[in-house]
């Protein structure tokens, strides 16, 4: 890439940073330049968060039907899989799962909620009466 | 001690390592550099493996490889802990920095206060250097960002401790000795990283990795659409074209970087050979670029039939046969 070509999309970037790239200066050298964004990864990015959405929106339609419990919707909303979840809780992958029934939910106590809070940032209430 | 100066790099392990390095007086370090002689180049597709939900592909070495590998071709010794106990990992810390010394951080992004939110991922392979203090709040030298910022106490004890993955267990790192670097050595870290970033391109066993590894993942790209659908497909696409280009993780951005790397040592080596094989890499980037353009047609919904996949996987033997021809030269060429 030609320093010339260096993309200068508007991006996530912004108020952030801009982020080096090394390109071939008029003399054919490599050198720096800084860039503030590419459209093609910007475009890359914003889909993925969509995709998030759209998880997070499935998630609260399924406790909503009552086939899961908030645990889902805090997960999807904190982008976590069941390995980070288990990694932050300290709470087996199984167990986990099982706890995604909400009848199973319903019993949890209040120490086991509590790391599932703790996890999600919010209060052991929050997570209790949540409402899809 | 003399004062902190911080750089910005296009990649933070890169960073870390040229930061810390010229801070105790190594003055002839640049990222490329840095990058060569660490071996930082290379390719995985990890079979059975998802992140974020979409496929996990690695444009570079192991996380801490460049930087170990550096300070070892230059004789640095270097001072690594972990440790157990969040409160053990801040006091071990603010008594280095109370020397004087800046110390090298792994760290989660998620709760990173000052990334922004479209970039906190659970991704806890990032490096920064915490260089001093000020009251409660931890003064960071981010390899990425253009100026240094702070954190607070807490921000930083929950970053180092972040979980999942790659989890950084408070790890930290600082070079405690460093003698006189001769121009020999130099040479021979070269050499020894090109030796071995050919040996990791062209001839690790299987077919995930190196040069192979990206014509396995064309193969993959050519059944996504039929297996998973032309959305979700995309989006596996997004994730190859983030891997490849989002900040700090520049895959073909590294292509340019390891041209950068060969440039610097042709001047070193003396020896004009390997700026042939730095075309060559040029190439490879450049080809990246394109291969990311026209997978952003696919996720942005303007293509969406199977030709377009194709393309994009066409592109990537391409570029495969590109890395191939540039590594098989460069293994060749006597230094």
């Amino acid at each position: 890439m030609k320093k010339s070509e260096v993309p200068q999309d508007k991006s996530a970037l912004e108020y952030f940073t801009r982020e080096v790239c090394y390109v071939k200066n008029e003399d054919g050298h490599y050198d720096t330049e800084l860039s503030t964004g590419w459209e093609a990864k910007k475009v890359a990015l914003d889909e993925a968060w969509k995709e998030i959405k759209q998880r997070t929106f499935d998630a609260r339609e399924k406790i909503k039907r009552g086939e899961s419990s908030p645990i889902l919707f805090f997960m999807e909303e904190k982008l976590m899989d069941f390995t980070v979840l288990a990694s932050y809780t300290g709470i087996w992958k199984f167990r986990i799962k099982r706890h995604l029934k909400p009848g199973v939910f319903q019993k949890l106590n209040d120490s086991v909620l509590k790391r599932y809070a703790d996890a999600f940032e919010v209060s052991v209430n929050e997570l209790k009466n949540f409402k899809a | 001690m003399s004062e902190f100066i911080h750089h910005q790099t296009a990649h933070c392990e890169n960073g870390v390592t040229v930061s810390l390095l010229k801070h105790h007086g190594v003055d002839f370090i640049s990222e490329p550099l840095a990058f060569g002689i660490g071996s930082g180049l290379f390719y995985i597709h990890i079979p059975f493996m998802t992140v974020n939900n979409g496929p996990a592909i690695s444009f570079r070495t192991m996380p801490g490889a460049i930087f170990k590998r550096t300070c070892k071709a230059l004789d640095v010794k270097v001072e690594r802990k972990k440790f157990k106990n969040s409160k053990d990992a801040m006091t071990f810390l603010d008594a280095k920095l109370a020397q004087g010394i800046p110390v090298g951080c792994q760290v989660g992004v998620f709760h990173l206060p000052y990334f922004p939110k479209e970039y906190r991922f659970h991704f806890n392979a990032h490096n920064l250097i915490v260089f001093g203090k000020e009251g409660n709040r931890y003064l960071v030298s981010d390899p990425v960002m253009e100026v240094t910022t702070s954190i607070s106490s807490e921000e930083l004890e929950k970053v180092r401790f972040a979980k999942g993955a790659l989890a950084p267990r408070g790890h930290l790192y600082y070079p405690v000795r460093i003698h006189e670097i001769t121009t020999e050595q130099i040479r021979n870290g070269i050499k020894k990283g090109i030796k071995r970033n050919c040996r990791d391109m062209l001839n690790i066993p299987g077919s995930v990795a190196g040069v192979k590894g990206i014509v396995h993942t064309s193969k993959k790209i050519r059944g996504w659409r039929e297996k998973l659908g032309p959305r979700q497909a995309g989006l596996y696409l997004g994730q190859i074209v983030r891997m490849q280009e989002e900040i700090g993780t520049g895959g073909g951005g590294f292509r340019f970087l390891y041209a950068a790397f060969l440039e610097e040592a042709a001047a070193i080596m003396q020896n004009d050979e390997l700026l042939r094989v730095s075309e060559k890499m040029t190439k490879a980037g450049d080809l990246w670029r394109d291969s990311a353009l026209q997978m952003s047609g696919i996720y942005k919904g303007r293509l969406t039939e199977q030709k377009d996949f194709e393309a994009c996987a066409d592109l990537l033997v391409e570029i495969s046969a590109v890395e191939k021809d540039a590594f098989r030269d460069l293994a060749k060429i006597k230094l």
